[in-house]
């Protein structure tokens, strides 16, 4: 089987160049060469890869020209062309660990190269890189760094050979804000018992899913006169025409539905019914007011209680639909309904 | 309250002329149950199927999930105000047929049916694959309500477990587990020294299709309250549900919920297991105060440490998951709660419909969205025809290869909120 081919990136200091004194050192390729910690990804590679170049680059030469530099880098990686690219450990080295991330993002971006670096979890290029690239937690100095390539090297071999990625806590990287499924040595009532024995012992335990910051809407102030407003209809009970004629899911709802009830004056069985699994669709189908109260609007439309009935209503399924889609859903709803001089709306849910 | 569960490993089960149960092999003769079956009628007509694990086969839409056990000694009967009378079970000795499953099907009730896949990529997610399932497959009579037909298949299965739990009464089990619950004066005496820890479960009862019963009660009815951790060992609780498949509690995770197998393996060494308090979820909004409120108050009362509290579906039963965790944290009662996500196919959404900062110590079942490929099986039991409808499913679900693409949502158990399963998140 074909080697896989390894670029690897480091700093003036891991090049034994020389320390803060050397840090406007410019940037430098060594095809063909292994230097510093690239020895010891070496030794753990085996048969597997190798190491085909080296980049140096002072931690201040590389902040201080960010752009140009980083230019010329892709450039050279783009010519030798590996299957991957390896950046640092930067451990808590802050400008070398902005460098490392900036190398690895790039690399993947501009090129499509997988890349991987390693950084102590408070080191500054972590917030800037952890959505792009994989970084791998390390230790904050040098010390941990027979550890650190411990857990990149297998990391870097799943990267070059394209196999699939496991969760953070599975392969050694920071969390990137995206939920990953695995499957734990034990089961999840085994996990609970021993969390909850650590927590009423105070020994320390991880959560698994930590709270999220819930996003709170305070409500708008009241409509001064409701008989001049025009209402408006939106529901996440997933009322549709019948025969569900855009397909919106039974559950985890890809795209919400507008549909016009210019003339309409009641929801019947025959004309519509809910596409949403989430609740026995009985009564929801026998008459479809129960969830959009067509029937009551349009009533107090002829008694002039509300202005008018807007035209349109918008309409999803809320079963098991992700908060970010929905948050879409409403962003946009929102936006046609401002643009037709909706005044106010009736939600309704299941 | 102590009762001796004694497993008979069920090796194999086949049709035959004669039903019985003979060196851990089921032999079952259909035409003995189907008169069971169709006593019911709005049942028109019932068929009976075997899939075992690393066959080529695929169950849907799967409705419940039952271990057929029996009574051999103590009161009552398994499925007390079901299909037995309402003594209070838990107690004397209880044979189950360890290793196998009675799994019913049929046409589709709400959109909410499961998949069993008994190999290949989708068996990994499911605990069903792995069980000797006899399937029965329901058809209602034309004209039947979907809740109508949803109770009668639901007492059918019981009834025919029951039945087939029967065949056990006079076997010899090849294992036996005691598990042994004191009053609170005696426990309290005899394990002073240990964390006093309580199991919270959480039963859906969100209503039109999302049903438990408790004794025969339908939880919606009930006020939190507290059984012993046998009781649900004999059917005290079972399910009446059609939420998402991945993470409704089939019967038989009721019947061998593995918290509460956990917390008795600590029991009297780590820690101290009082009590198995359930609550409903239910939807109106008064009714989560009054039994979050309730729930706390029963661990204040019980002198509880900690508890770890177990949900049963998501989006609405988020909120009473949260309430209860914040609510007992506030009586100083530790808490681990245990759920599953809706983080999207990207996996980038929030997992939960509801948080709090109280819920510091979460166990996940892992991202119900992620979405994955069922090749297609060499032979169906039940019918593919709602394939493109159940929850987790999309108009492109069923391809032309035959393969399915869907999220886990769709898969029986595979995100279960009572931690049976490896499956996790981060």
């Amino acid at each position: 089987m074909k080697k896989i081919t390894v670029l690897h990136y480091i700093n003036q200091f891991f090049a034994q160049i020389g320390g803060e004194e050397q840090a406007d050192h410019p940037v430098e390729f060594f095809e063909g060469e292994v230097k510093g910690p690239g020895l010891a990804f070496m030794q753990l590679f085996g048969d597997e890869a190798e190491i085909v170049g080296t980049i140096v680059c002072g931690d201040s030469y590389f902040n201080e020209r960010h752009d140009e530099t980083l230019d010329a880098i892709i450039e050279f990686v783009d010519r030798i062309h590996p299957d991957l690219v390896i950046a640092g450990p930067a451990f808590n080295a802050g400008r070398y660990g902005v460098a490392c991330g900036a190398v690895a993002a790039g690399v993947q971006e501009r090129l499509g190269i997988p890349a991987l670096t390693g950084m102590y979890v408070e080191n500054p290029g972590v917030d800037l890189y952890k959505d792009k690239v994989l970084i791998v937690s390390t230790k904050n100095s040098a010390a941990g760094m027979r550890a650190a390539v411990k857990l990149m090297a297998p990391l870097a071999l799943k990267l070059g050979r394209g196999d699939a990625i496991g969760a953070s806590c599975e392969e050694g990287y920071i969390s990137q804000g995206v939920r990953v499924n695995f499957f734990e040595k034990q089961r999840g009532s085994k996990r609970a018992v021993d969390m909850l024995l650590a927590k009423l012992s105070g020994k320390p335990f991880t959560t698994e899913y930590p709270m999220p910051d819930f996003d709170r809407v305070d409500p708008q102030p009241a409509v001064k006169d409701v008989s001049k407003a025009t209402i408006a209809l939106v529901t996440s009970g997933g009322i549709v025409p019948k025969g569900n004629p855009d397909f919106i899911e039974s559950s985890s709802a890809s795209h919400f539905g507008e549909y016009d009830i210019t003339g309409v004056d009641e929801l019947t069985s025959e004309g519509y019914e809910t596409a949403h699994g989430g609740y026995d669709p009985t009564y929801a189908n026998q008459d479809a007011d129960r969830v959009l109260p067509v029937d009551v609007l349009r009533q107090m439309e002829r008694e002039g209680v509300i202005g008018k009935l807007h035209n349109k209503f918008y309409t999803t399924v809320g079963n098991g639909t992700a908060v970010a889609s929905a948050k879409a859903f409403g962003a946009e709803i929102g936006k046609r309904l401002v643009g037709d001089g909706v005044d106010a709306v009736i939600l309704t849910s299941t | 309250m102590k009762l001796t569960l004694g497993k008979i490993f069920i090796q194999d089960i086949v049709f035959s002329d004669e039903t019985r149960l003979e060196s851990g092999v089921l032999h079952v003769n259909p035409a003995q149950y189907e008169q069971l079956v169709l006593s019911d009628d709005k049942i028109s007509s019932v068929s009976f199927d075997i899939a075992k694990p690393g066959e080529s086969v695929r169950i849907t839409p799967v409705k419940d999930v039952i271990e057929p056990r029996v009574k051999v000694e103590g009161p009552g009967g398994i499925f007390p105000g079901m299909v037995a009378g309402v003594e209070t079970v838990g107690s004397g000795r209880t044979h189950a047929l360890s290793g196998m499953a009675l799994v019913t099907a049929g046409p589709i009730v709400g959109f909410q049916e499961g998949i069993i896949d008994m190999s290949g990529p989708g068996a990994a997610y499911t605990p069903f694959s792995q069980t000797l399932n006899l399937v029965m497959v329901c058809t209602p009579k034309d004209g039947i309500e979907a809740h109508e037909y949803e109770r009668a298949v639901r007492m059918a299965g019981f009834r025919v477990a029951a039945a087939i739990g029967e065949l056990g009464r006079d076997v010899e089990p090849d294992e036996e587990i005691e598990y042994e619950t004191l009053n609170f004066v005696e426990d309290l005496h005899l394990f002073f020294d240990l964390p006093r820890v309580g199991y919270v479960q959480m039963l859906q009862s969100q209503g039109l299709l999302h049903d438990t019963y408790v004794y025969g009660v339908d939880a919606k009815q009930i006020l939190p309250t507290i059984l012993y951790p046998t009781e649900s060992m004999d059917g005290a609780i079972v399910s009446g549900n059609c939420v998402s498949a991945c993470d409704k509690n089939p019967t038989y995770i009721h019947q061998n919920n593995s918290v509460i197998a956990d917390l008795y393996a600590e029991h009297g060494k780590t820690l101290n297991f009082v009590a198995h308090i359930i609550t409903n979820e239910n939807v109106y909004l008064a009714d989560k105060e009054r039994s979050s409120n309730q729930t706390a108050k029963l661990c204040r009362m019980l002198g509880l440490d900690g508890v770890i509290i177990s949900q049963e579906g998501f989006g609405n039963p988020d909120t009473d998951l949260i309430m209860n965790c914040k609510k007992i944290e506030a009586e100083g009662v530790k808490t681990v709660i245990i759920t599953d996500e809706y983080a999207g196919r990207d996996g980038k959404s929030q997992s939960l419909a509801d948080a709090d900062v109280a819920a510091d110590a979460v166990v996940t079942g892992g991202n119900a969205n992620q979405v994955i490929t069922l090749p297609k099986m060499d032979k169906v039991i039940g019918t593919l025809d709602y394939v493109n409808k159940i929850a987790g499913a999309s108009v492109d679900t069923l391809q032309e290869d035959g393969s399915l693409v869907v999220e886990l949502q769709v898969i029986t158990g595979a995100t279960n909120e009572t931690g049976f399963n490896k499956l996790s998140a981060r």
